[in-house]
């Protein structure tokens, strides 16, 4: 038996190609958030060795990158934290003469992101998506019937609602900046509000709906809703997505479905960009030019359903991918969409302090 | 002038300085302790009275040097004086305190009754036993609280069974529950109270027993009399090991537990990473040590008393 297992060892390590330019690059992503062979081409193309590493939270990004040294050569800062931490020095510069994949990108979206990062220095667009609602079409036609508002922050928001969801579990996405803005849009205040009395009122609506509530994660309902252990989940759309893909290969009759709400929901960009202390900065533009190749993008778009920003992949994406409302939304609903605020420092923590008394009651 | 002779001058002359051989034994743990605790806690301490502001890293430097020459030394106390200004701190220390208090209790009566068994056991079961305690440490740590998640979770393995048994007709939601937490901080720390127990009893002379045994104590008298307060200073080591980082927990409430439970570690980790606030962070984390060295300081107390009454 021991043979066997150090011949299959033998066997895994001889089919790892040999990277003889012993070039390194460390890329730090979000989970389940590029497609399965992305960085095997990319290792197979250049001959540079790829780490992998994955994050569920822009905050320990955020805390990895401020306390420097990370040792991360690419990361995906989603925008409004790319603001911020490009203030406190984060970033390097792109260098775009090393980045022709640059005339792909939809030059619309690159200047929306330009809100965030002035002239696009710093970052090229990753993906995008929505923060909406998932919800498992079955479960919640069972306890609100077949007219349940499922298109409508109604679905979670409204406390008649949640409390008969309570059972079979509604989650929230523990990320306050988007929860209590949407809670907001629900209530018809500006979602990019930064009024005190604002985030209250939002805060109230959600201590209202909290005892319905089971838990606030930011990854783990990917896996929960397509088991059935929860049945209405505010996340982002491609998670859902995911969330609906494994549901279908399980095949235990879960049907997982995602709405942007009628009222509006945040819309959110996930950037490429190289920290400043990067010590493979060559790489690193390698790898973000490869991710800009039109096929490459479409391949992750295809894989983890969310939209880029990149014009030239939409000829290469599935047919079924551009036509799904919740990925590629038309016109009159990307009118309803927001982009993210970014606060001062006093607002981040009463958000934060709102946000635990919602958990927490105190 | 051979090579013993030349060790026993040294040492002379080293005894002379002040020098012993002791110094040297307790030299390793002491720059054990100086280089992983004392040197990291100083970092902590002075980035609590540093101010945040986005930067690299984000908070303000202690001290400048102006161009004049000057040492200028800023010091921002606020960041103690915040954590009493917001009840949130102090609910949050309170109920750590709670959970740890409770779990060490839990753990105490399970591991007790474990411990005197194996104590008491023939030499062979025991080494077994022992063996069994030790064993899950093989696997991380993480691993074995994600194992309990499934064994707990709506669609998991004790509903499963209770369902299809038909003791229940609808599961019965335990993950993300107190109830959750505590069987999480048990499971994992229960090691660490039945070892420092067992080694106690082991010791325990059986001879004692007998003797009250003879003077006409039932088993209980005697366990009460005579077991149990020969083995409180196991049971206050083993109190220490699971009080004390059970009070810092994050990784089990954040797995196992609700939004609503509300433990220390969770508000340092909301301050560190949410409100990007390393200063006031390093506060919680400098208060609840300062916390915890008071429990320490009563249970070391209360062990050298019971082992000065005990030889």
């Amino acid at each position: 038996m021991k043979k066997i297992l150090s011949l299959a060892v033998l066997a895994a390590l001889s089919t790892t190609p040999v990277l003889a330019s012993g070039k390194t690059l460390n890329i730090y992503n979000w989970s389940d958030y590029i497609a399965e062979d992305t960085i095997k081409k990319f290792e197979e193309k250049t001959g540079i060795k790829v780490t992998y590493d994955v994050y569920d939270s822009n905050e320990v990004l955020e805390a990895k990158m401020l306390a420097g040294s990370s040792g991360y050569d690419v990361v995906v800062p989603t925008a409004d934290f790319l603001q911020r931490q490009i203030a406190a020095g984060v970033y390097a510069k792109l260098d775009k003469s090393k980045l022709p994949n640059l005339k792909n990108m939809d030059s619309g979206l690159m200047k929306a992101l330009g809100n965030f990062d002035p002239g696009n220095e710093y970052a090229v667009i990753y993906l995008w998506g929505t923060t909406g609602i998932g919800y498992n079409t079955k479960a919640v036609a069972k306890r609100l019937g077949d007219n349940a508002p499922t298109d409508s922050w109604a679905l979670v928001f409204d406390p008649a609602n949640a409390a008969k969801l309570k059972d079979c579990g509604i989650s929230l996405l523990d990320a306050p900046t988007e929860v209590i803005p949407a809670a907001m849009n629900y209530l018809g205040l500006d979602p990019r509000s930064t009024k005190k009395e604002d985030f209250e009122k939002a805060a109230a609506l959600l201590t209202k709906i909290r005892p319905f509530v089971r838990y606030f994660h930011s990854s783990q309902y990917i896996s929960d809703l397509a088991n059935g252990d929860i049945c209405v989940s505010v996340g982002w759309s491609g998670d859902v997505f995911q969330a609906r893909d494994r549901a279908d290969e399980a095949k235990k009759g879960v049907e997982i479905g995602y709405s942007i709400p009628k009222e509006g929901a945040l819309q959110w960009f996930d950037t490429l960009a190289i920290p400043v202390d990067s010590k493979h900065k060559d790489e690193a533009l390698a790898f973000i030019n490869f991710v800009m190749d039109a096929q490459i993008t479409a391949d992750i778009t295809n894989y983890v359903w969310y939209a880029n920003g990149n014009a030239a992949s939409l000829p290469m994406v599935e047919q079924d991918i551009k036509d799904d409302a919740g990925i590629f939304p038309p016109d009159e609903v990307k009118a309803k969409l927001w982009g993210a605020k970014v606060y001062k420092k006093r607002t981040d923590r009463v958000i934060t302090r709102l946000w635990t008394k919602v958990k927490t009651g105190k | 002038m051979n090579a013993t002779t030349l060790i026993a001058n040294v040492m002379r002359l080293l005894n002379r300085s002040g020098f012993r051989a002791r110094s040297l034994v307790i030299a390793v743990p002491f720059w054990w302790l100086f280089v992983f605790f004392l040197i990291p806690f100083a970092v902590v301490a002075k980035i609590s009275f540093s101010e945040a502001i986005i930067a690299r890293p984000p908070y303000s430097p202690l001290y400048t040097w102006t161009e004049d020459g000057v040492l200028q030394l800023k010091l921002f106390f606020s960041n103690y004086a915040y954590l009493l200004d917001d009840t949130l701190y102090v609910s949050a220390y309170w109920s750590s305190i709670k959970v740890a208090f409770f779990s060490t209790v839990i753990a105490l009566l399970i591991a007790y009754p474990m411990a005197y068994y194996i104590a008491r056991t023939t030499e062979r079961r025991r080494n077994v036993l022992l063996m069994l305690i030790i064993l899950p440490f093989w696997t991380s740590f993480l691993l074995r609280v994600y194992a309990w998640i499934g064994i707990l979770k709506t669609n998991g393995i004790i509903n499963n069974i209770l369902m299809s048994v038909g003791i229940t007709s609808e599961p019965i939601i335990m993950m993300q529950t107190n109830f959750a937490v505590y069987v999480g901080i048990v499971y994992t720390y229960l090691p660490f109270m039945i070892l420092p127990l067992f080694t106690n009893l082991v010791k325990l002379d059986p001879s004692l027993l007998e003797a009250s045994a003879d003077l006409g104590a039932r088993p209980m008298t005697t366990f009460f009399k005579i077991t149990l307060p020969l083995s409180v200073p196991g049971i206050i080591a083993g109190s220490m090991l699971v009080f004390i980082p059970v009070i810092g927990e994050f990784v089990i409430p954040a797995l196992l537990g609700g939004p609503d439970t509300l433990m220390i570690g969770k508000v340092l980790w909301n301050e560190f990473f949410s409100n990007r606030d390393w200063p006031v962070a390093s506060a919680v984390a400098v208060v609840m040590l300062v916390l915890l060295v008071i429990p320490i300081m009563l249970l070391r107390n209360a062990q050298n008393a019971s082992a000065g009454a005990a030889s």
